[in-house]
């Protein structure tokens, strides 16, 4: 595909020069261990009405090649060769003054985290005002009925009054449609959108990339979708580019590049993405060793129920909202009726089951979770383990409990969930130190050094800091924690969501593994079905703090029975294969 | 946007991680010098001094600066440069015992407060909204003048006009941290509350309080000498640097500038390098800086 002529250029495009030229294009970073080449040599063509996908897992200069092209590196950042051409203007060469000119009205950007884009004190309505007004779209006498124009342009239900709604009373989603609307307010020629859906829903993902697409095509406009989704690339992009290390591997056609993968890293990618009709192991590289069949621990009373969750309520009080000066003076409006986080849920998880918990953000998953793992104190309901009554132990006492050895979390964020200041094997000997094991010394050392090998964590590593760690290493830093005082539960809150495809599909290995091995149960908690299907057996589907549907993996996702599942599964960008 | 640089960093010395710091911001290099001179005078100054500070030669009385007396002398004849150097001790024992008494009692009450909320965070923040409505220094006046005129009363006033800066500082990191996936993570290995707030959240929150104990610090010594300036505190004949100045403010008019500027000086510099410090101190703890 990268071809150096201009000549070729045109006659394999559409017969005009392309919007966007980049050729040889490396940018450099100083940094404290010298200067760091974080794009290599990127040839890169966009042509009017396209859209390119770049694809690439993180440190793969997939957004250094954005910012460039929009000329926003940062101080440490700069051009070290290459050319831009945007529209017959060379961005590497222009003054500041003329890209800032160019940035929002000619081509403008939309960045993953909706929320952090919009000034938080300011009405959604005003901020379409300010750019308008500053880029002479509109006059402050008609720029209100402007705003509104563009809020219906995104496809936002009541715009009159959405005008006055502040960021943090909108959905992430609805957030999302604001930010595009800001960026699209001057029809811009280009469109940048830094992994837009990252965070959001999945039947928000669809919704604001059919938006997408949809306003594309409506006004012509390129766009550059950077995402590390091969499937969203490829459901949403005419042409696919794929990244590693810097460099481009892989430019084609998004149908082609599914079809017919050339490079072995696109390869290596597409084999992690979890998809239809694949198992855990078919993620992992070709050449992986195939794993002596772990030697599976006997579970002791397989099938007896282990944990069971009977009518779980999590209440929150719930406000009515106070006007004005009975507001200022602290006279409480009439109570209104309890926000229900959790509506009376009740299942049961048996000993050696992995059961998926899944549902959209605001669904109440997270809620039941921390209040199976004894951090939360439910309403009301009982958590009965193993036969005892978990729910009669509060919360702030738990942690001296012996219960608590037997239920452990893998967190979703393995860099929150890890003490800046403690060393690998300080965070693994943690619950070791603290639960009784009676450890110490070279006796300790030797213990997490085993629970290091058992999640294949290089035992020199166990000396560094989260911050020497990579994603993945401090994934398996995090499991180690949870399996360390030897747990017969474990719940896994979206333990790969952060992490990069490739490292996903080792960690969903390694947990199935670790099961096996050590004859845990797991609660799965995701909003990712196909990722559920590989590890679970059983699933729970829930919605608004309800359970909506209840059944073996395979079953429900074969044939929901609920809307609401059916629009879950509908949801899931797909490649084309 | 990450890049793959931190792999295989070595880990680095604290040497050599002192020296790229220094290397980085070349005033952090100046701070540390002044510091160490600060240190050194504190340590063997007395007895290194040409003249014993507290010797009386009126005969000598008012000279300028000479090669025989390098800050001249004062009216009784005494060798400014030996009172400076010696006076060092003092302030800089005032300064370190106020700051190291605040530094453990407002920073934990700040991070309990921050942690627990509720009444811990109610009683806390209504004692130092209390402290923080005297002007500060009128505060510190009135302790010292109802406890009594010693160097300890100094340094518990010190501390006591401090508090809320900790408080402050302590209350809103240990906030940020309450609900963390580290915190979260030490409640399910079973640590108790307290081990969470000493074992978890105080050592990441180290870092900011360093600077606050440099900036305080500064400002430590600054309140001893103005207590001692308008007469509260170390008394004479004890060489200050406070005091000093006081007794060489009368003198300014009629020409004898340099009893009062050499200690002002030194007072100023002492203040600047410990401000200064402030940046450099944080650098150096902060395990996320070292890659």
């Amino acid at each position: 595909m990268n071809m150096h002529t201009t000549a070729d250029h045109a006659g394999a495009n559409h017969m005009q020069p392309p919007l966007l030229d980049v050729r040889d294009l490396t940018v450099e970073f100083a940094t404290r261990r010298g200067t760091v080449r974080a794009v290599e040599k990127v040839d890169l063509t966009l042509a009017k009405g396209e859209t390119l996908g770049i694809v690439g897992e993180s440190g793969s200069g997939k957004s250094v090649t954005s910012y460039a092209v929009m000329r926003i590196l940062d101080r440490a950042g700069r051009i070290a060769e290459g050319s831009i051409g945007f529209a017959g203007i060379d961005i590497g060469k222009a003054s500041e003054s003329d890209v800032r000119a160019l940035r929002g009205r000619e081509m403008s950007m939309i960045f993953q985290n909706p929320r952090a884009a919009l000034n938080p004190i300011r009405k959604v309505g005003k901020q379409i005002e300010d750019v308008l007004i500053e880029h002479v779209q509109a006059q402050p006498s008609d720029a209100k009925e402007k705003a509104i124009e563009v809020l219906k342009a995104v496809r936002i239900a009541r715009p009159e009054e959405r005008y006055h709604a502040y960021p943090f009373e909108l959905s992430g989603g609805m957030c999302q449609r604001i930010v595009i609307a800001l960026a699209l307010a001057c029809r811009p020629q280009l469109l940048i959108a830094d992994e837009p859906t990252t965070g959001l829903d999945v039947t928000t993902q669809k919704a604001v990339m059919d938006l997408v697409v949809e306003l594309t095509r409506e006004r012509n406009m390129s766009t550059i979708l950077i995402t590390h989704d091969l499937g969203l690339a490829a459901a949403y992009c005419d042409r696919v580019m794929v990244m590693e290390k810097g460099k481009v591997v892989e430019t084609a056609n998004a149908e082609a590049i599914f079809r017919a993968p050339q490079h072995p890293y696109t390869r290596k990618l597409m084999r992690a993405t979890p998809r239809k009709g694949v198992s855990l192991r078919d993620l992992l590289p070709e050449d992986a060793a195939p794993a002596a069949a772990a030697p599976t621990a006997p579970v002791k009373g397989a099938g007896e129920p282990l944990l069971v969750v009977e009518n779980l309520v999590k209440e929150y009080p719930r406000q009515a909202p106070t006007g004005g000066l009975a507001g200022l003076f602290g006279i409480k409006g009439a109570v209104a009726d309890p926000f229900r986080a959790v509506d009376g849920i009740s299942f049961s998880v048996a000993r050696g089951e992995s059961l998926g918990l899944v549902g959209e953000s605001g669904c109440g998953k997270s809620t039941t979770s921390m209040m199976l793992m004894r951090l939360l104190d439910p309403t009301s309901g009982r958590i009965e383990f193993k036969g005892e009554e978990l729910s009669a132990i509060p919360a702030k006492r738990f942690a001296g409990s012996p219960w608590r050895s037997r239920i452990q979390l893998v967190f979703q964020d393995p860099t929150d969930s890890l003490n800046p200041r403690y060393t690998a094997a300080r965070a693994i000997a943690d619950p070791l130190l603290r639960m009784g094991s009676g450890l110490a010394g070279a006796a300790l050392r030797a213990k997490v050094e085993d629970l290091a090998r058992l999640v294949g964590l290089p035992v020199n590593l166990l000396d560094r800091f989260p911050h020497q760690l990579s994603g993945g290493q401090k994934a398996r830093v995090g499991i180690a924690r949870a399996i360390a005082p030897d747990p017969e539960l474990v719940i896994l809150d979206e333990p790969t969501a952060a992490l990069d495809v490739s490292v996903q599909a080792v960690v969903l290995n390694l947990l199935q593994e670790l099961k096996q091995r050590l004859g845990m149960s797991y609660i799965f908690v995701s909003h990712d079905l196909e990722v559920v299907r590989m590890l679970c057996d059983r699933v729970i589907v829930m919605r608004s703090g309800r359970i909506v549907e209840e059944g073996a993996t395979e079953a429900v996702m074969a044939a929901p029975k609920a809307e609401y599942t059916r629009e879950l599964l509908s949801s899931i960008p797909h490649p084309p294969l | 946007m990450s890049l793959a640089v931190t792999e295989t960093a070595p880990k680095d010395s604290l040497f050599s991680h002192a020296r790229h710091i220094v290397a980085e911001n070349p005033v952090t290099g100046i701070a540390f010098g002044l510091f160490a001179l600060f240190a050194l005078a504190a340590l063997i100054g007395p007895y290194v001094v040409p003249v014993d500070p507290l010797a009386s030669d009126t005969a000598a009385a008012l000279q300028p600066p000479s090669a025989a007396h390098w800050f001249g002398t004062d009216q009784l004849g005494r060798d400014i440069f030996s009172r400076v150097v010696v006076a060092a001790r003092l302030d800089m024992i005032i300064a370190v015992a106020s700051v190291a008494l605040v530094f453990v009692a407002g920073g934990f009450a700040g991070i309990a407060s921050g942690y627990f909320g509720g009444w811990t965070d109610r009683i806390v923040g209504r004692v130092s909204d209390t402290i923080m409505a005297f002007p500060l220094f009128v505060l510190a006046m009135g302790i010292v003048a109802a406890l009594g005129n010693t160097v300890t009363n100094i340094v518990i006033a010190t501390a006591i006009i401090n508090f809320p800066l900790y408080v402050r500082v302590a209350r809103a990191e240990a906030n940020i941290r309450r609900e963390a996936g580290f915190v979260q993570a030490a409640r399910l290995s079973g640590n108790s509350e307290m081990r969470i707030l000493l074992g978890h959240i105080a050592p990441n929150i180290l870092p900011i309080m360093m600077v606050q104990v440099s900036l305080t610090m500064g400002y430590a010594i600054l309140n001893a000498a103005g207590l001692s300036f308008i007469g509260l505190g170390v008394r004479p004949p004890t060489p200050e640097w406070g005091i000093m100045v006081a007794e060489g403010a009368s003198f300014i008019i009629s020409g004898e500038w340099w009893i009062a500027f050499f200690p002002g000086v030194t007072l100023m510099l002492a203040v600047f390098c410990f401000n200064l410090l402030g940046d450099g101190l944080r650098d150096l703890v902060d395990p996320q800086r070292r890659t």
